[in-house]
């Protein structure tokens, strides 16, 4: 049957199809009616908001977003994408062009959601116009033979034709169905009830949600905005300001000077490694906890609060979150020129690599003369030296630290451009060389490597950490989350709420009923139907259910049924 | 426990190694338990056609009865039935099902035993690897089952839910199996509770939702060509209340689902600072949300309830599975927390 329907609205479909693009519409014998423009569009409209539609659409999006969790992202991990690139050269490019390295920003998977989207708004809006008057309109009359309706039931009782009304009425009140008593007619009465008319309140709730859900999302994306820090353990405050952050991505509406300012101190910052598992387990040296005490001054300014910050705990300052995402090392380094005088000493930052936590970074030295000098290498919290990787470590703690360093000599800055301050620009540098062999060192804590020039590097004992901070404005999230839960408790009455009707006569047992014993005073005769919207299969039971609640009613007031009988 | 190292732990819960064995036994027993099981309910499932033949036999005995005896009882019920149903035959005594579902009992009683002990020997909820999502996994997939028993007659179901329940034990001590250790700071939440608590529960429905799909597709199969070599196949209801129980599962999965993936959400903004970052996982929990929510779709839309519906089930549980294996295997992503 439902194929039938199917054909049918297919060939519906070919005929508007073909009058709609004229000339094959003059090919074929048969004319349908012209649609002209507007009919087309209404076609169109009607199709796009066509379950149909909305079925195909909804697998489509399933589709289109695997991609995007199969190849590298470059709003995840950009560098993965980069090197994505390097390691496939045919296909990397093609799959670039099809935006496989940006899926949920590309516009094929915005056509897609967005056609989604028109279909879900052009499905829900004329709905909810027919729901609000469902909900105004009258019960229908009871049909005349409620035997034929999907479930029925006969019973009879003793008691009297009122109190059976009252006690269905009752029944069927207290189970929240809307009822209508009509008046007795020809020696019977009858009672109209529906039932479970939020189902389709909660069906249209949650499909509403779902449209603010992502139009909070949609606001996020154009009002909030992200700005990402390192911030050097007992270093200084870190200030918040547009141009303090070392990556800001702020959202096309934000303007820069919506940032506010405040400031945050890492006082100290506490990380824990496993170590109470055999060295060889997958668990060993994994982190077990991040924490930061900090000192905060929201507004700039005003007097320091002292506050932990923690991973599954951010600090709110300036409407915004700070969270805790990334630590490592910023080991302090102190470069002395061949006469001894410092010419560089801070807390330089190390990027981990993995989680032993050896780290690259660099040493810029412009105050080194005549030619500006830049290191390069690695940290190695717990250093060790291994045959076939070299210079690894093997505990992510300082338990060794050493610098494994090179060096080049030059212009550190060769064009104006912001740099890495993990990597040296080596365009204009030249390596510093040991007789015929690169310049290299390995520093140890508390020791010193000296240059073929005199100039010399050191490691100071202690190694702070840094705290890698992201702070976070999203105006979005809260209407997000209101309306995620709102729609969640739609769909859970829409899941579980039935629409049904009931109807129910109360009548006088006929007296042709050969199995009635003659003589017996006349009973009572309960007819009932129900009649469900949409597929129902426990509709019998609910109906069976229902009349055994009436003849509990009447058991539980025995003076009424005395006085019937 | 050293005291050396146990020092250096800063408070935290230091993991039991005795009590996570005894947790692995427990596995171990339940498994062999589960196995009987699954045999006792092969073992009815076979009795089956000679069960129908009898009680076709007896149902005759009792209409002719009936009939003899003739006339309504007649009762002092204040509603009765004008209709008298057909003559009911009690049925025969399923000892195999019996067996079976008693072996079902002690196997999850087994298996509840060894998820506490999993969970008292790390000092938190057993929800932070793919091992414990396991062995949480099938211990929700068979108490829905033994839950669901309770209410209605589902013994012939037994040996497609138990089977799922045994594989995903087996693969638990034999793939996934992770020692029994802490975790990472990001998962030292109490969403982890709520979120991973409710993600397995829904899986452990969509699970069982895919079996009764499979069962639907079985049954329609042997409708179609009006099969009479797999008789037992009789004990299992039909296509069509196959397919209903399919819905029926799906309807409690998922809204369970879409609370896992606001949960989830919720979380995200707590740890990584964004309620959805399109990480591979967040994606794929989309994904299975999006799939089984053309399900519910298709079985309203004319011409696409029935098999094709039942198709688009079965990739929700394919989806399910790739997000349970693959994505936490292979695919590099925020949630890479399988332990392996």
């Amino acid at each position: 049957m439902s194929t039938e329907t199917d054909n049918d609205a297919h060939q519906v479909a070919k005929a508007a199809n073909a009058s709609a693009t004229g000339k094959s519409a003059r090919k074929t014998p048969i004319n349908g009616p012209k649609l002209g423009l507007l009919g087309t569009l209404r076609w169109l409209w009607r199709q796009l908001t066509s379950m149909r539609t909305a079925l195909f659409l909804l697998l489509l999006l399933a589709v289109a977003a695997v991609p995007g969790s199969i190849f590298p992202q470059r709003s995840i991990d950009a560098p993965r994408v980069t090197s994505y690139l390097q390691d496939h050269k045919t296909m990397g490019p093609w799959l670039d062009r099809l935006s496989m390295f940006d899926v949920y920003s590309a516009p094929w998977f915005a056509a897609i959601y967005l056609l989604l989207l028109v279909s879900i708004i052009g499905c829900v809006v004329p709905r909810i116009g027919v729901h609000l008057k469902a909900l105004r309109s009258p019960l229908p009359r009871v049909p005349r033979r409620l035997g034929r309706l999907p479930a029925s039931a006969e019973r009879v009782s003793a008691a009297k034709q009122s109190d059976v009304v009252e006690a269905t009425r009752a029944v069927l009140r207290r189970k929240g169905y809307r009822v209508r008593v009509d008046e007795p007619a020809d020696g019977s009465q009858a009672i109209v009830a529906e039932g479970g008319r939020l189902r389709e309140t909660g069906n249209l709730l949650f499909h509403t949600c779902l449209i603010v859900v992502v139009l909070a999302v949609a606001a996020d994306h154009l009002m909030g905005w992200r700005g990402d820090v390192i911030v050097p353990e007992g270093g200084q405050p870190f200030v918040s300001s547009a141009g303090s952050f070392n990556t800001l991505d702020l959202g096309p509406w934000v303007h820069s000077d919506d940032i506010k300012p405040w400031s945050l101190d890492i006082k100290k910052l506490d990380v824990t490694f496993e170590r109470n598992v055999p060295k060889d387990s997958p668990q060993y040296g994994q982190p077990r906890d991040f924490i930061a005490s900090v000192s905060t001054q929201d507004p700039l300014g005003s007097k320091p609060v002292n506050e932990l910050l923690k991973v599954n705990g951010a600090v709110n300052l300036g409407g915004t979150s700070v969270y805790l995402l990334g630590n490592g090392y910023a080991p302090m380094v102190t470069v002395r020129d061949p006469s001894g005088k410092v010419i560089y000493q801070q807390a330089t930052p190390f990027l981990p690599q993995g989680n032993t936590y050896k780290s690259v970074g660099a040493i810029k030295v412009p105050a080194a003369s005549p030619k500006e000098l830049g290191f390069f290498g690695m940290f190695l919290p717990t250093a060790a030296f291994d045959s076939k990787q070299g210079p690894i470590s093997t505990f992510p703690d300082t338990d060794r630290p050493a610098l494994v360093l090179g060096a080049y000599q030059g212009d550190l800055f060769p064009d104006a451009l912001p740099q890495s301050v993990y990597t040296l620009n080596t365009k204009k540098m030249t390596q510093v060389m040991d007789g015929k062999q690169p310049w290299s060192a390995v520093v140890y804590a508390g020791q010193s490597a000296k240059l073929p020039d005199g100039t010399t590097i050191s490691l100071d004992k202690t190694v702070p950490r840094w705290a890698g901070l992201s702070a976070r404005y999203d105006p979005g999230k809260t209407t997000a989350l209101l309306a995620a839960l709102i729609g969640l408790a739609g769909l859970i009455m829409s899941m579980t709420l039935r629409r049904r009707r009931i109807f129910v006569k109360v009548g006088v047992e006929p007296d042709d009923d050969a199995k009635k014993p003659s003589g017996a005073p006349a009973r009572t005769l309960i007819t009932a139907g129900a009649l469900a919207k949409g597929e129902d299969p426990r509709l019998q039971v609910a109906l069976d259910s229902l009349l055994e609640g009436v003849g509990e009613r009447l058991a539980s007031n025995p003076k009424k049924q005395q006085a019937g009988s | 426990m050293n005291s050396l190292t146990s020092d250096l732990s800063l408070g935290g819960h230091a993991t039991n190694i005795g009590l996570a064995t005894t947790s692995n036994n427990f596995l171990y027993a339940s498994a062999v338990v589960l196995l009987l099981a699954m045999l006792a309910f092969a073992a009815d499932l076979a009795g089956h056609p000679g069960r129908a033949e009898r009680a076709a036999a007896r149902r005759e005995d009792a209409t002719e009865q009936a009939a003899a005896a003739g006339g309504d009882g007649g009762g002092t019920a204040l509603l009765e039935r004008t209709a008298a149903p057909a003559a009911e035959v009690p049925p025969e005594k399923r000892q195999w099902a019996g067996i079976g579902m008693s072996l079902s009992w002690l196997g999850a009683l087994l298996l509840g035993a060894c998820v506490v002990l999993r969970a008292v020997s790390v000092g938190r909820p057993p929800l932070g690897n793919m091992y414990e999502f396991s062995i949480v996994g099938s211990f929700f997939v068979i108490t829905a089952y033994l839950i669901w028993s309770l209410r209605r007659d589902v013994r012939s179901l037994g040996i497609f839910v138990v089977g799922p329940t045994l594989l995903t034990e087996m693969l638990a001590a034999l793939v996934f199996y992770t020692a029994a250790s802490q975790l990472m700071p990001s998962l030292k939440n109490y969403w982890l509770t709520i979120h991973v608590t409710v993600a397995i529960l829904s899986v452990a429905f969509f699970t069982i939702a895919f079996s009764t799909t499979i069962l639907y597709f079985v049954q329609k199969w042997r409708e179609d060509i009006g099969d009479t070599k797999y008789k037992f196949m009789d004990a299992v209801p039909d296509s069509a209340t196959m397919d209903r129980t399919t819905y029926g599962l799906l309807i409690i999965a998922f809204p369970l689902w879409t609370f896992t993936l606001i949960a989830g959400a919720i979380w995200a903004q707590i740890a990584w600072g964004h309620y959805w970052s399109w990480d591979p996982k967040e994606v794929w929990t989309l994904v299975i949300w999006v799939v089984y929510a053309a399900y519910l779709h298709a079985r309203a839309t004319a011409g696409w309830s029935g098999k094709k519906a039942a198709y688009i089930s079965i990739a929700g549980f394919v989806c399910v599975l790739f997000n349970f294996t693959v994505v936490n295997m292979f695919i590099v992503g925020m949630h890479s927390y399988s332990g392996m």
